[in-house]
């Protein structure tokens, strides 16, 4: 066996991996705090990259850019807030599901409508071609941009664990999870809860939106990178911050391992989905996923 | 016994919440009809009636769940007639729940801790930083609710997830969740529900504690018409949403309506 070729397998997979735990971040902000899936998580990554890339063609600097589309995504949580989930308050998670799918269109429509169609290249700097010290020191290939989006994704998931667990806007964001209706009654205010977290999964959104964009350019398909990050939902638990990081470097590298190692078995072409495979025997076995908070029923 | 009332009946001060003529219907339910009673400070005061008497539906009322059709409420000489459940709290109403809704997959401190929630003023960003006032203000919280957490005595459980302990606990966090919020007025929904002798004794001596050692106001509604007898100081009795009696509980015990109501006549 090749091992500098596995190791480079194994750390490429890995890496991969990091980009659909940032994919999968913003789902676990939202499911926290509202108990809500919201399918509209790919379309506000497309939306986010998207307004961000089209600014940027305008001649608009770079970290401008970056304050403006942030503040378009803020913007597009309060309306949210307003014409969306206030209207649903108290209402079967369900409704809500059902509603952030109407959502998808809608944002799909206006980024197109607004930003046009066509795809777009974006370029944030960080090169996506192999090390080369590393490359000739062990032989091993890693990219710069690989290490680049691991390192921003684990600033990322550092910061969220540390707000949910020892702030108390996390408290607050965790009692609004659990029991809307009491919530209320101890005086948190709902709405501003749900608006700070539509905001920072926005952040997330267009985090995870560079760095997808930057590698396969900002287009429409990137509303399916979604897709992508519920293997990775599924097997690290959907409210688990660090459960989405941990599911992504799964999926990641047996997704990588499987295509580079039993792929040629079967000819090929399994990556794209061995990752649903191994969710599938996931919700088999533990279906609240590694980190998930197990549901247990009184009777 | 007689001392004691009389001791008593000195703290009770002002009427600070009065409900008048309030009706409150859902399509063709009529859930409260054309209720009035008012609540002093520093008094316990229990809702009882049988069952489907419209009792929570008051609490909900009161609390701003609901809003009547009819009616007034005023609070601390203020209408409260439009007030969300939400502006109830920053009013100084807290309550707990007949199917307690603590959060379930948090500790027991930090479902109390919630309860110090509009209490606290840095903003989100002081927060996310988590230096200098936003550290100062969660210590200062904590001493406050360490307090509690000692009256209650649930200090063994601290950091046990709520959905572990037993039932008569969770309600005691419940209750110890709303006395954080330093309420001026406490609604109880059914506090001795589904509990055994021993436990329902001793949330009535946490109650009448609470009342005692706070000074907060509280409204408890039972079903179980023994318990509360003991405790309150004034009685309202519910029957298929009209108010059948008010007084002390003495008085209320003997009421031939009361009896009727509890026991079933033939009308």
């Amino acid at each position: 066996m090749n091992w500098s070729f596995f190791f480079e397998v194994l750390i490429g997979g890995m890496l991969a991996g990091v980009m659909y735990s940032l994919v999968a971040l913003g789902f676990v902000l939202i499911y926290k705090a509202s108990g809500v899936f919201n399918f509209a998580q790919g379309a506000m990554v497309f939306f986010a990259a998207l307004t961000f890339v089209s600014l940027l063609e305008r001649n608009w600097n770079f970290w401008l850019a970056f304050a403006m589309t942030l503040a378009v995504m803020v913007l597009l949580s309060i309306i949210t807030e307003r014409l969306v989930l206030r209207p649903l308050v108290n209402q079967s998670p369900n409704t809500l599901f059902m509603a952030t799918i109407g959502l998808t269109f809608v944002l799909e429509g206006l980024s197109q409508l607004v930003w046009g169609s066509q795809p777009h290249g974006l370029e944030l700097g960080v090169p996506d071609v192999p090390m080369e010290w590393l490359a000739q020191k062990t032989n091993i290939n890693i990219s710069h941009f690989d290490v680049f989006a691991a390192a921003v994704a684990g600033i990322l998931v550092a910061t969220l664990a540390l707000v949910f667990q020892k702030t108390r806007i996390g408290r607050a964001l965790r009692a609004v999870a659990d029991d809307h209706q009491a919530a209320l009654s101890i005086g948190i205010p709902l709405q501003q809860i749900w608006i700070i977290v539509w905001s920072v999964a926005g952040f997330v959104a267009l985090v995870a939106g560079l760095m997808w964009g930057a590698r396969n350019g900002v287009q429409y398909a990137l509303t399916f990178v979604a897709l992508k990050a519920l293997p990775v939902l599924i097997l690290g638990g959907f409210e688990s911050v660090p459960g989405a990081i941990i599911g992504g470097l799964i999926i990641g590298t047996t997704e990588k391992l499987a295509e580079v190692y039993l792929g040629p078995m079967v000819g090929g072409g399994i990556e794209s989905w061995f990752a649903y495979v191994i969710a599938l025997l996931f919700l088999l076995v533990r279906p609240q996923g590694l980190f998930g908070e197990k549901i247990i029923d009184r009777v | 016994m007689a001392a004691g009332t009389q001791e008593r009946a000195k703290q009770i001060g002002d009427v600070i919440l009065a409900i008048e003529r309030v009706s409150l219907a859902f399509g063709g339910v009529r859930a409260l009809q054309d209720v009035s009673f008012d609540v002093r400070e520093n008094e316990i005061r229990a809702i009882i009636g049988p069952n489907g008497a419209g009792k929570s539906s008051m609490l909900n009322v009161i609390n701003g769940v609901y809003h009547p059709q009819q009616g007034s409420i005023t609070f601390k000489g203020q209408s409260h007639s439009d007030v969300d459940s939400h502006k109830a709290a920053t009013q100084g109403i807290a309550r707990t729940f007949q199917n307690i809704a603590l959060f379930k997959g948090m500790t027991v401190l930090d479902n109390i801790m919630t309860g110090r929630e509009l209490k606290m003023r840095c903003n989100f960003l002081q927060q996310a930083i988590w230096i200098g006032p936003a550290r100062r203000e969660e210590i200062e919280h904590r001493e406050v609710v360490e307090g509690i957490i000692e009256f209650l005595e649930i200090q063994a459980y601290r950091r046990i997830p709520v959905r572990q302990l037993p039932y008569g606990l969770q309600k005691r966090v419940d209750l110890a969740r709303a006395l954080a919020m330093e309420p001026s007025v406490l609604l109880l929904d059914e506090p001795m529900a589904g509990m055994n002798l021993e436990e329902k004794q001793s949330m009535c001596r946490f109650i009448m504690d609470i009342n005692a050692h706070y000074g907060t106001t509280i409204v408890l509604i039972e079903h179980d018409m023994g318990v509360v007898m003991d405790i309150s100081d004034r009685v309202v009795v519910l029957d298929y949403g009209r108010k059948i009696a008010d007084d002390t509980p003495d008085k209320v015990r003997g009421n031939q309506k009361v009896i009727d109501a509890y026991l079933g006549v033939s009308h």
